[in-house]
């Protein structure tokens, strides 16, 4: 039976991939800054899928801990999902050291740091698979939130070069786009349906991308031909826009 | 964000802030205007609508399970439909569940809802081992009957004003398989009908079907449905090995609000010409699924855009044993001469009960859909005043338009619960547009 390590592990996507994963016989670790929350988190899923959940903390900001989490994984989960990240707020972020560096600790040098340790592991067992949620963003930068698009766009290739690197040794990094997801939060908003996905959308795909060893999806097929338009655009075009 | 939203019966609407709950620490924020928890929106008027709405359904965590027992301990806003998933497998079953299952814990405790077991078994609140609440000001209370008894006794049935649910731990039910063993049985009319509530009194589950178009000879004629959980001697070899497997069912969606003269006084003749006719003996005896027992109608998702985008009402209510009789004739009658009644009505018998607002009292209920049109408003004003000379009172969870009055003169522990909310809740921090307009 296989298990699979969730960083991140609070979020409506993380729990939605937990479920799919627990559904399908592995074993999770669930790491995330509040325990509490994980708790609860845990009892949840234990009693509906009758299933082996543990819990870890886990602070992306925290650099130093992160050699102390990936030492106390023994065994280390065949599996490690990078699902954490940080939206943060772009007009703050522009003005407030604090905020910005928040968002690019959360989602680059954060993640650049646990998966460093991790996949040095799976170079060592030689095997093992990263999946990484990236986000659409990170394509273009727009000046609505282009330095949470550029963290984004910095952990994109960050993981393209991990996998070239890992592909030698027998493992595998999956980067996923998830574009707009439907969580309980939006609920009763209007989102388009062409373009948002539903969590479980984003868990059977991650799980089915991660079984076949895709190199990179977008979990709406919609978006990947959007973005083929958007990096299409010439530059001259594109920073008239409004977006 | 301002948004419409609507419960079940789609009148009324309200510019609503939804505010979705997510953790316990957001609630001193989240509450720092006057609000109302809501759930999956399926009371029918405007119980959970306010200018400021927490929405629990993001708060829908299962707690503690306990098999051996049967303790099941959620978050408010986990629905029954998911409580059913988890525990129906183990042999257990909701010890009180009303006709929809997707409904949220939170939902059934403010409601204090009863079922088809009510006259055996009571309401929800009789099941409870404990829940916790959120009163505002920082201040959580874990309740039971022995503990906090006065807030623990308001706050069932109380429609969310004593504050936000947070867990509720409930006692389950054994069960030896998915079946409920069904007996169908016709009544020509009203008298008929009333005998057989007596002869199935010793049923757990019983309520009938009632035409209310019906004059003459066949006034008042229905079919009772009475029932009992299928027990594993009842089931033959084949289907011992799955007494517990839960079954996926297809649904039927109704996409769009249909056009109202779907709902014609004829339609809805010949729609009960034919249900009535549906069982051709007399009595009728089959085992079914639990779905199809207790949640018809849910197997159509959306089934109230049947009545159209203006939306319709439920009208229930009780009477008392003593005034049933007498009561049901004159507001049946009334309800068929002016012939805008539902499809079909339910008629059910309610055993005694406790409570400072919960709706039940020993008697029976009646429940109908009365699609909107003009003119609707007026004539319900009409049908309170026959539900208050025969002593009876509405269901709140089903109300949108009651007027104070008729309120405070039927339910004759306010002052009690108003005491409690004095006690616990002296900024009244929590309030709906029922509320201000019953209580205003």
């Amino acid at each position: 039976m296989g298990s699979i390590l969730i960083l991140g592990g609070t979020s409506d996507i993380a729990i939605s991939i937990a479920e799919e994963y627990l559904s399908n016989g592995y074993q999770v670790v669930l790491a995330a800054r509040n325990l509490e929350r994980l708790g609860i988190v845990k009892s949840d899923l234990q009693i509906r899928y009758n299933g082996v959940v543990e819990i870890k903390p886990f602070d992306a900001e925290e650099l130093q801990s992160h050699h102390d989490l990936v030492g106390s994984l023994d065994p280390l989960p065949d599996i490690t999902l990078c699902a954490f990240g940080y939206l943060g707020d772009q007009s703050i972020a522009k003005k407030n050291t604090e905020e910005c560096l928040k968002i690019i600790t959360v989602n680059f040098t954060g993640a650049v740091s646990i998966l460093n340790l991790i996949s040095e592991r799976y170079k060592k067992n030689r095997a093992g698979t990263i999946i990484g949620l990236s986000s659409v963003a990170g394509e273009r930068g727009r000046q609505s939130n282009y330095i949470y698009g550029s963290s984004k766009a910095a952990f994109t290739s960050y993981l393209s070069g991990l996998r070239n690197e890992l592909f030698h040794f027998g493992c595998h990094v999956l980067t996923v786009k998830p574009g707009f997801v439907d969580t309980k939060m939006t609920k009763h908003l209007e989102l388009n349906p062409w373009l948002t996905a539903q969590p479980n959308q984003v868990a059977k795909a991650v799980f089915r991308g991660a079984n076949s060893k895709r190199n990179t999806i977008y979990v709406l097929k919609m978006w990947r031909f959007i973005m083929f338009i958007i990096r299409q655009l010439p530059e001259t075009v594109f920073k008239r826009l409004k977006m | 964000m301002r948004q419409k939203v609507f419960n079940w019966g789609r009148y009324p609407q309200g510019d609503v802030d939804l505010l979705p709950l997510y953790y316990l620490e957001e609630l001193d924020e989240l509450t720092s205007k006057p609000c109302i928890a809501r759930g999956n929106g399926r009371c029918y008027g405007d119980s959970s609508l306010s200018s400021q709405v927490i929405s629990t359904i993001t708060f829908d965590k299962a707690l503690i399970f306990d098999k051996k027992q049967g303790i099941f301990k959620c978050q408010s806003g986990m629905q029954l439909s998911d409580i059913l998933d988890i525990i129906v497998p183990h042999g257990w079953f909701l010890p009180v569940t009303p006709g929809t299952k997707f409904i949220t814990v939170g939902g059934a405790v403010a409601s204090d809802i009863h079922g088809k077991n009510h006259h055996t078994e009571g309401s929800f609140s009789k099941h409870i081992i404990e829940f916790e609440i959120y009163s505002g000001e920082g201040l959580h209370y874990t309740c039971s009957a022995k503990e906090h008894p006065d807030l623990f006794h308001a706050t069932c049935g109380g429609m969310g004003l004593t504050g936000i649910i947070t867990s509720v731990t409930f006692q389950l039910k054994k069960i030896e398989s998915v079946f409920i063993t069904r007996v169908q049985e016709k009544a020509r009319n009203l008298d008929e009908a009333f005998e057989l509530f007596e002869k199935y009194s010793n049923h757990t589950y019983s309520m009938a079907w009632i035409d209310c178009l019906k004059g003459g000879n066949s006034f008042g004629r229905s079919i009772m449905m009475a029932g009992e959980h299928t027990t594993l001697n009842e089931l033959n070899a084949k289907q011992k090995p799955e007494a517990l497997k839960l079954l996926q069912g297809s649904k039927l969606n109704i996409p769009l609000d249909l056009p109202s003269f779907m709902l014609s006084g004829l339609s809805v003749k010949s729609f009960n010409e034919l249900y009535y006719h549906k069982i051709l003996g007399k009595v009728k005896q089959d085992k079914t699924y639990f779905d199809q027992f207790f949640y018809p109608l849910d197997a159509i998702n959306n089934w109230n855009r049947m009545y159209g985008k203006h939306g319709f009402i439920q009208y229930q209510f009780v009477l008392p044993l003593s005034t049933s009789r007498a009561g049901l004739v004159e507001i049946m009658e009334k309800i068929r001469n002016q012939g805008s009644g539902s499809f079909l009505a339910v008629l059910k018998q309610f055993g005694p009960q406790d409570g400072m607002l919960s709706f039940p009292m020993e008697g029976y209920t009646l429940a109908l859909d009365f699609p909107f049109r003009p003119g609707l408003l007026k004539f319900l004003n009409k049908l309170d005043e026959l539900v208050l000379k025969y002593h009876g009172r509405l269901y709140l969870t089903k109300d949108a338009r009651m007027d104070a009055e008729v309120f405070k003169a039927s339910y004759p522990n306010l002052g009690e619960f108003i005491n409690v909310l004095d006690k616990y809740v002296p900024k009244r921090s929590f309030s709906s547009f029922q509320s201000e307009r019953l209580f205003g």
